[in-house]
């Protein structure tokens, strides 16, 4: 290859940063500005295709950074599923980097040029996140998220923005230091490593009886996976500008959540240990109470951005559910809605931008007959919601029946229930806004633009999601690997 | 030569320094003679560290042979609080020059000065000496300069002259206290050696050795800030000029929580059943209850300032909290949070007295509007220092939050864990009010030049937050032999 594996798990960690460092200089002029996300995302993402393609050889990609303090370690060793997710991220962040050129310029927002640079940032954070080689180097850039995607949320810096931005720091902070912070300290003390290590490092360290209250402190420290009552960040943080929205909290930072427990659940804790002392069956339980109850609040939102937050903390607790029955097949079936779900729910957040950008519309009773006016927009949001509903030939069928699959493996079949009734849930509220668009007639007569910019990237990701169902064996043998060390 | 001295070379020569400086005729030259004085005595507290075997160097003043003769001791804790005294000691004379001449007249500027160079070689001979009497004159002589350089606030605010004098009563009634104490123990053991106390004490008889113990913890813990005899300090902090209020955030406090330190596992480690009690029982609640109500103060106030003397409370707290756990690793977490919260409000310090020269007026919750986009380099060395006070991971803030954190928990205080992160989270809220207003509001106000000569100090201190998150192992290192070194004598215990 071009490169050494080790070259490549750099570019891929600093390609984003540097970006972001070059940002402001590059600020002189807003093309090149603009052309800096990009040409970043592309970088990072074939560093990213490059570490995955050597995982997949059998090889684990690896690098110390420095030695902060003895027995505490600045470094990245690359998972079959920190791979998965680190390709998510860059890769869809070239998506997003063209279509935050877009929306930025055609709402005439302030401030791009520091919103360029936090949002390189947050890439970067995720990036390390997915690769991170052990928990103490996960939480730092848990952290580093949290902070760097703070000026994107509070980004108008309205009274409303700047409440949300509170709301923000106030439950992923506070969660994850009170409650995430003393957990990697437990597993620290009890089990003297915090790398992650194939089968998990806590069997015959931690107690039967602890495990449930240790993975309990992680699943409501990790506040980025929303799970309920933990959620409320995720809808107040949607007063970013979309593209926020799209990237971040569709895919970088929530996925960061869910990521995180799945890292904990199948290598910190070990999956065999998890399903013998069966210390995740309250989680499963309260993943499914998220499932549903979110799709409940779902349907009562009019703001079409508002209803996608809450299907995401609902699409969400169906990773932690995977992570929670701890059998095989759930768990593939986890790792696997990281991306189908990446996918669909970025498709979903463009068209919602797109829309705004467009048409100035946020709310869904407004959207009548506005279908064949943005046919490309209403086309790509109509495969992502299938493929959130998880209807064949689209990703989301395989993770949604890989998960099915696993909730019988793990003794649990009610599970089939809450996922069937979840999908007819779905239904009802993301095609609402297609049937709205194409089968009502128009109210009023609204000029609608056509940035390019703002179209071109929905389309791309509702084709990569119907690919992703006839390719999904591009990504299996990554989460094969996840259950069989 | 120089080598063998540096003990002695630490104290004396910002000590002897001082008396020159305070005669010279014009403030410039006095700058530059105190950090010339300031880095030489940087160099020796660097010298001390790095040469030798990390074994303790007994240094006898004037060739008496201790436990008659006046000695200095040179060991892990002592070298580690060396060095932290004298680093942010550079790094705020390096700063003080362009605010001592706003803030003071010109007349006045070289005995401030002085005074300044006394405090320093106070603090340093504080930390330096192993005698419980020599003890007490640093501390006079540190109080009593560091009361003057408050004072000096008066040109600026009057409200500084009745924080000095505050300051000085409450501070003479603390060392007076801790003289007591000091006599207390000599009474009945004949000495006033710190090592030589230690083996003396556990055979002296009982009852005046605990009034003793008492009259000292109380003196010096009045000094240190301690929760609830911190009164004096946020007024005093809050009206001093800003460069003393730097300074002396940076250093004064920690000498004293350092005197604390050696009372309980030097002086008196030869009782471990008493001072066990009193860690326990008295000196953990109070430090449990300095963090939230410094915490919860700083949340509700709007002067800057003292919203950082309030903070520096519930810091204060943290580090006596990491001392009454009193294991090895929590004593060495303890020393980290004093080098890091040096960094961290000497940091603070520096910025918000550069906003306040150039904006006017004190700065406050109103007055600080926009500054972000107004004064770049100071507001985001500014956001660098309160992101580590936070405790954001790759700041120094964040290895002092982990340190003590894996020590408590590791000590089996679950309970006192969950209350040192719930108040670290609170500390959040106060961080954030400034933030906002600074961020994300508008700037009306005439533009401002920065001075290189105020932000660049400032942003040395803000890279050190950096550097010393992400490369701690050399703050990690000498914590942990400075608290193998105070607890060298322990006798009995777990330690």
């Amino acid at each position: 290859m071009f490169m050494s594996v080790e070259t490549a798990l750099k570019i891929g960690i600093f390609a984003p940063l540097i970006t972001a460092l070059l940002v402001p200089f590059l600020a002189v002029r807003v093309n090149f500005r603009d052309a800096a996300g990009p040409i970043g995302g592309v970088i990072s993402f074939i560093a990213a295709l490059h570490v995955a393609h050597d995982v997949l050889q059998g090889g684990v990609p690896e690098w110390t950074i420095l030695t902060i303090a003895d027995g505490l370690s600045l470094s990245f060793k690359v998972t079959p599923l920190g791979a998965i997710f680190g390709m998510v991220a860059s890769g869809l962040w070239i998506l997003a980097a063209l279509y935050t050129t877009g929306y930025m310029r055609g709402n005439h927002e302030t401030h791009q040029t520091r919103f360029a640079i936090c949002y390189a940032i947050a890439v970067h954070a995720a990036i390390a996140i997915a690769w991170s080689g052990n928990l103490m180097v996960l939480f730092i850039f848990y952290e580093i998220l949290t902070f760097s995607t703070y000026p994107l949320v509070t980004h108008k810096e309205s009274q409303e923005a700047i409440r949300a931005g509170r709301l923000y720091m106030a439950i992923l902070v506070g969660t994850s230091v009170v409650l995430l912070l003393p957990a990697i300290i437990w597993v620290w003390i009890s089990a003297g490593t915090l790398d992650f290590t194939p089968g998990g490092i806590l069997a015959g360290k931690v107690s039967a009886d602890a495990a449930p209250y240790l993975l309990a402190l992680f699943a409501f420290g990790i506040g980025k996976a929303a799970l309920m009552p933990i959620h409320r960040w995720l809808p107040a943080a949607m007063v970013a500008p979309t593209p926020v929205s799209a990237l971040l909290h569709a895919v970088a930072v929530v996925k960061a959540g869910v990521f995180t427990i799945l890292m904990v659940v199948v290598y910190i804790f070990g999956i065999e240990f998890i399903s013998q002392t069966e210390a995740s069956q309250w989680l499963a339980w309260l993943a499914a109470f998220t499932i549903l109850a979110s799709s409940v609040v779902a349907i009562t939102k009019d703001d079409l951005k508002a209803r996608l937050a809450y299907s995401t903390v609902s699409q969400l607790s169906y990773i932690v559910l995977g992570a929670a029955l701890a059998s095989a097949a759930a768990i593939e079936g986890a790792a696997l809605h990281i991306v189908m779900h990446a996918s669909a729910k970025i498709t979903l957040f463009f068209c919602a931008g797109a829309i705004y950008v467009n048409a100035h519309i946020k709310n869904i009773s407004e959207l009548d007959g506005l279908g064949p006016k943005l046919p490309w927009v209403f086309g790509a949001f109509f495969l992502g919601a299938l493929s959130i509903i998880g209807i064949p030939p689209l990703g989301g069928s395989w993770s949604k029946f890989m998960l099915m699959a696993g909730s019988v493996d793990a003794g649990m079949p009610i599970m089939l229930a809450v996922l069937a009734v979840s999908s007819l849930m779905n239904v009802y509220y993301l095609l609402e806004p297609v049937a709205r668009g194409f089968f009502k007639p128009q109210q009023k007569d609204i000029h609608v633009d056509q940035h390019f910019l703002t179209i071109m990237p929905p389309v791309l990701t509702a084709i990569l999601s119907v690919m992703l169902f006839f390719f999904v064996n591009w990504i299996t043998p990554f989460t094969q690997m996840m259950v069989t060390p | 030569m120089i080598t063998s001295n540096l003990p002695a070379l630490i104290v004396a020569t910002p000590l002897i320094m001082s008396a020159i400086v305070a005669l010279l005729p014009s403030g410039a030259l006095a700058w530059v003679i105190t950090l010339l004085t300031s880095l030489a005595v940087l160099v020796f507290a660097v010298m001390n560290t790095v040469i030798g075997d990390g074994q303790p160097v007994s240094y006898a003043l004037g060739g008496w042979p201790p436990p008659w003769g006046i000695e200095l001791i040179s060991d892990g804790a002592s070298r580690l609080m060396a060095l932290i005294l004298a680093g942010l000691s550079f790094a705020s004379t390096l700063y003080a020059k362009a605010l001592i001449e706003l803030e003071i007249h010109p007349k006045d500027q070289a005995r401030t000065y002085g005074a300044w160079l006394l405090t320093m070689g106070g603090l340093l001979g504080l930390v330096m000496t192993a005698d419980a009497f020599n003890l007490f004159v640093f501390l006079e002589i540190s109080a009593l300069s560091a009361v003057t350089l408050v004072a000096m606030g008066a040109g600026v605010d009057r409200r500084a002259l009745i924080a000095a004098y505050n300051y000085l009563i409450i501070g003479a009634i603390g060392a007076t206290f801790y003289v007591i104490g000091v006599g207390f123990c000599y009474a009945v053991t004949g000495t006033l050696n710190m090592a030589d106390l230690a083996q003396r004490l556990p055979e002296a008889t009982a009852a005046p050795v605990f009034v003793g113990l008492a009259f000292m913890v109380t003196g010096i813990m009045v000094k240190a800030a301690a929760f609830p005899v911190h009164m004096w300090l946020p007024a005093a902090y809050g009206y001093a000029p800003s460069a003393v209020s730097s300074l002396l955030s940076a250093i004064a406090t920690k000498a004293a929580i350092y005197v604390l330190a050696r009372i309980f596992f030097t002086i008196f480690s030869g009782l471990p059943d008493v001072t066990d009690l009193i860690l326990k029982w008295i000196l953990l609640p109070l430090s449990i209850m300095a963090m939230f109500g410094g915490t919860i103060l700083a949340i509700y106030e709007t002067d800057l300032k003292k919203l950082l003397a309030q903070s520096s409370i519930a810091q204060i707290g943290y580090i006596t909290l990491a001392f009454s756990v009193a294991t090895i690793s929590s004593i060495s977490a303890g020393f980290i949070h004093m080098a890091n919260h040096a960094l961290i409000k000497g940091g603070l310090f520096m910025a918000v007295g550069a906003i306040a020269v150039s904006i006017g007026k004190r700065a406050n919750i109103g007055s600080i509007a926009g500054l972000g986009r107004a004064m770049p380099w100071t507001s985001s060395a500014m956001l660098v220092c309160g992101l580590s006070l936070i405790g954001l991971p790759l700041t120094a803030g964040f290895i002092s939050k982990i340190y003590l954190v894996l020590a408590v928990m590791d000590a089996g205080l679950g309970l006192i864990t969950a209350l040192i992160l719930l108040s670290s989270v609170l500390s959040v809220v106060y961080l954030w009010k400034i933030i906002e207003v600074m961020w994300m509001r508008p700037y009306q106000g005439p533009a401002i030049s920065e001075n290189v000569m105020i932000y660049g100090p400032l942003w040395l201190v803000a890279a050190a937050n950096i550097f010393f998150g992400i490369y701690a192992k050399p703050v990690v290192d000498l914590a942990d032999m400075a608290a193998r070194a105070i607890t060298a004598h322990a006798l009995i215990g777990g330690l």
